[in-house]
C-alpha cells in the first residue's frame, strides 16, 4: 500500500466520482469501513466538483483528526521502581525482535534494562530471546520449557528490583484471540506481575504486523477486552504493507501506536511520528 | 467481524427474498453488500471486481430472476465461483525425484514450523523426511528447527559453525544430502519482505541450487492487500509450486488465499491450523469458499434445496 494515498489521485481523476468504488478502494487501503463511510459521506456532502486530490486532502485531515499528535514517551520511575512492559501478540508479528529493539532503544537512553523470556512454550524462543540479550548484553531471566509464563516475569521483577534496573521487558508466546486458554494464561501473567507492583504492568503494548488486513482490529479489540493496552508496535512496515490499521485501531480502542518497526536489525525501530505516517507513509 | 459479515449477508439475502418482484436493482444491491463482505474478508481489492463482474454475469445468464428463490441462487452461483478460483479438488505433493522441497515466505508466516509439519506427515506417510536450515539470519532459527525435529525423529542438517552465506550453506546441505542415502528434504529459508531485492536475489541463488521439486510460499491468513504483490513477486523470483496458508486455527478469513491462488496459479497445498507439528491438514477449496464468505450454513442450506 505503499503511497496508498497517490494511488487514489490517479484512480479518481473524472470529477464524476464512483462512489462505491472510492469507499470500497478506502477499505482496500485497510482503514476500515467506517472511516472509509465517514470520508466518503463528507466528500459527498460538499457541493463542487472534486479531483482526486480533494479525495486525497478530505482524507488526510480525517486520518489526522483521528490519530494523537504526539504520544507519552517511556520514562523510568522517579522512586527507582522498574516499569514492567508487557509485550503481547498473535503468533509470528515480532514481539520477540520488538522486545530486543526496545532494549536497545531504552538502553541508548541510558537505562537500564531487564529482558523476561516468558515465551516457555515456541520451540527456540527463550533461545532466540538469549541472543538477543547477549548481543545487547541485558540480563535475562527465563525457566524451563512449557513452564508457567507468569512465573518467569515474576522472577524477572525480583530480578529488575535486584539488579537496579529501572525497565523490565516481558516478552510473551505468541497467541491468537481466539484461543481462550492462552487469553487466560496472559491474564494471569498480568495478575502475578501485579503483585509486585499493583500498578504493574505498566505498559500493555501489543505487536501488530503491518501485512494483518483487517483482522488485526479484531486482534487489538479481543486483547484490549483481555488486558488494557497502553499501545501498539506496527512491525514490518519495510514491507509493502503500510499499517492503514493502526487508523481505525486508534478510531474505536483509543490505543496509540507508540513505535514501529522497519527491519529485522535491532536499530530498524523508531518512535511513531503521526505527522510524517500522514504525510509520508499513508 | 463473523457474525458482522454473516449479519450483512443474510440481511441483503432477506431483502431479496421479501421483495415480491426482484429488480435487478435488487440484485445490484446485493452485490454491493457481497462486495463489502469480500474486502472485509481481506480479498483483493481487484479481484472482487473482477468476482462481482463474473457472477453478475453469471446470474443474468442463469436468468437468477425467475427463480424461487434468487438470493440463495446467487449465494450459490458466488460460493461456486470462488470454490473455482480456489482450485477444484485437493491436491497432492509432488514427490518425485529430486524430492526436494523449498519452503519461502515473508517474516513470521509459519515456514519453519511448517517444514516440521510437513516432516511428520510425510513420516506419517511411510516417507524419510529430512529437514535442512538456511535460515542464518534470524537469532535461534537453526535451534527452533533442530528442537522441532529432536521432538518428530527426523535428521537435521545444520549449517557449518560460523556461516552467513545461505548460498554457501545450501552447497554443505547438498553434499550432506547426498550422504543420507534418499528422503525428502525440506529447505527452511530465513524470512523475507518481497520488497528486498537483495534478500530475494539470495533465495533465487539458492533456488537454482536446491532445484527443488516443490517451492511453497508459506502465508499467514490475516495476510491483508498486500497479497498480490507478495504472491507475485516470490513467484517471478523462485517459481513458485504451490501454496501453504498458516493460522487458520484463528478468526482470520484468509480472503488473501483467493488473491495468491489468482496471481500464481499455483494450487494450494496445505493449511496450517494450530502451533503443535500434527495441526496440518489437506486443503478444501469448498470449505475455504464458505469461510471466506462467511456463510457456511447458507451454502449448505442450498445444496440441500
Ligand atoms: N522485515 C521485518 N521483519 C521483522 C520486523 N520485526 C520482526 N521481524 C521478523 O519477523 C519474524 C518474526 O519475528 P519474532 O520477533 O520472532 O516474532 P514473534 O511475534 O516473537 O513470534 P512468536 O513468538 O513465534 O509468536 C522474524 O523473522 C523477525 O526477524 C520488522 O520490523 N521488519
Ligand atoms: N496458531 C497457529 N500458529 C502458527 C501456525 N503456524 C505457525 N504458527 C506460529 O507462528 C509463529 C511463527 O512461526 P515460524 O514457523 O517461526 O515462522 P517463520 O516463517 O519460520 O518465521 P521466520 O523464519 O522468522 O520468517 C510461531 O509462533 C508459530 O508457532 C498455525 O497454523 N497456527
Ligand atoms: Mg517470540
Ligand atoms: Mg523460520
Amino acid at each position: 500500500m505503499a503511497g496508498f494515498f497517490k494511488s487514489l489521485i490517479q484512480r479518481f481523476t473524472k470529477p464524476d466520482i464512483d462512489w462505491d468504488d472510492l469507499e470500497a478502494s478506502l477499505i482496500a487501503g485497510d482503514l476500515g469501513p467506517k472511516l472509509a463511510l465517514q470520508i466518503v459521506s463528507d466528500l459527498q456532502a460538499q457541493q463542487r466538483k472534486l479531483h482526486g486530490a480533494d479525495i486525497v486532502q478530505v482524507a488526510r485531515d480525517h486520518v489526522r483528526k483521528i490519530l494523537p499528535e504526539s504520544v507519552p514517551h517511556l520514562t523510568p520511575f522517579a522512586d527507582g521502581r522498574p516499569k514492567v512492559l508487557l509485550i503481547v501478540g498473535v503468533n509470528g508479528v515480532g514481539k520477540t525482535t520488538s522486545t530486543a529493539k526496545l532494549a536497545h532503544l531504552l538502553q541508548h537512553a541510558g537505562h537500564k534494562v531487564v529482558l523476561a523470556a516468558a515465551d516457555t512454550f515456541r520451540a527456540a524462543a527463550v533461545e532466540q530471546l538469549q541472543v538477543w540479550s547477549q548481543r545487547l548484553d541485558a540480563p535475562l531471566v527465563k525457566g524451563p520449557p512449557n513452564s508457567d509464563p507468569a512465573a518467569v516475569c515474576f522472577e524477572g521483577y525480583e530480578m529488575a528490583v535486584k539488579t537496579g534496573a529501572s525497565f523490565l521487558l516481558c516478552d510473551t508466546a505468541g497467541r491468537l484471540h481466539t484461543k481462550h486458554n492462552l487469553m487466560e494464561e496472559m491474564k494471569k501473567i498480568h495478575r502475578v506481575l501485579g503483585r509486585k507492583d499493583p500498578t504493574s504492568p505498566h505498559e500493555i503494548i501489543l505487536v501488530v504486523d503491518a501485512t494483518t488486513g483487517s483482522n488485526a482490529l479484531q486482534q487489538a479489540r479481543e486483547f484490549h477486552k483481555a488486558i488494557p493496552l497502553t499501545g501498539l508496535i506496527v512491525t514490518k512496515l519495510d514491507g509493502s504493507g503500510k499499517g492503514g490499521v493502526l487508523v481505525p485501531i486508534q478510531q474505536e480502542l483509543k490505543v496509540p501506536t507508540r513505535f514501529i518497526g522497519l527491519g529485522e536489525k535491532v536499530e530498524d525501530f523508531q518512535a511513531f511520528d503521526s505527522k510524517r505516517f500522514v504525510d509520508e507513509l499513508l | 467481524m463473523f457474525s458482522l459479515l454473516q449479519e450483512k449477508l443474510e440481511d441483503a439475502f432477506r431483502k431479496l427474498r421479501g421483495t415480491a418482484k426482484i429488480s435487478e436493482s435488487n440484485i445490484a444491491d446485493a452485490m454491493k453488500d457481497i462486495r463489502m463482505a469480500l474486502l472485509e474478508a481481506d480479498v483483493d481489492f481487484t479481484v472482487t471486481k473482477d468476482l462481482i463482474k463474473a457472477v453478475t454475469e453469471t446470474a443474468q445468464g442463469e436468468d437468477v430472476l425467475r427463480t424461487v428463490n434468487p438470493g440463495q441462487m446467487i449465494v450459490k452461483i458466488f460460493h461456486d465461483e470462488l470454490v473455482k478460483l480456489l482450485g477444484g479438488g485437493a491436491t497432492e505433493l509432488d514427490l518425485s525425484p529430486p524430492q526436494r522441497i523449498l519452503m519461502v515466505g515473508l517474516n513470521g508466516a509459519g515456514k519453519t514450523t511448517t517444514s516440521a509439519k510437513l516432516a511428520s506427515w510425510l513420516k506419517k506417510q511411510g516417507k524419510r523426511p529430512l529437514l535442512i536450515a538456511l535460515d542464518l539470519y534470524r537469532p535461534a532459527a537453526i535451534t527452533q528447527l533442530q528442537v522441532l525435529g529432536q521432538q518428530l525423529g527426523v535428521p537435521v542438517c545444520v549449517p557449518p559453525a560460523g556461516e552467513t552465506d545461505p548460498v554457501k550453506a545450501t552447497r554443505a546441505a547438498l553434499k550432506w544430502l547426498d550422504e543420507q542415502g534418499g528422503g525428502v528434504a525440506i529447505f527452511d529459508t530465513a524470512g523475507r519482505q518481497e520488497v528486498d531485492d537483495e534478500l530475494l536475489t539470495q533465495l533465487k541463488q539458492v533456488r537454482d541450487l536446491v532445484q527443488p521439486s516443490e517451492t511453497l510460499l508459506v502465508a499467514d491468513a490475516a495476510t491483508g492487500q498486500q497479497a498480490v504483490a507478495v504472491a507475485s513477486k516470490f513467484n517471478e523470483t523462485v517459481t513458485l509450486s504451490g501454496l501453504v496458508m498458516t493460522k487458520l486455527d484463528g478468526d482470520a478469513r484468509g480472503g488473501a488465499l483467493l488473491s495468491m491462488r489468482q496471481v500464481t496459479g499455483c494450487p494450494v497445498k496445505f493449511i496450517g491450523v494450530g502451533e503443535k507439528v500434527e495441526q496440518l491438514e489437506v486443503f478444501h477449496p469448498d470449505r475455504m469458499a464458505q469461510r471466506i464468505l462467511g456463510m457456511g450454513d447458507i451454502v449448505t442450506l442450498v445444496e440441500k434445496a
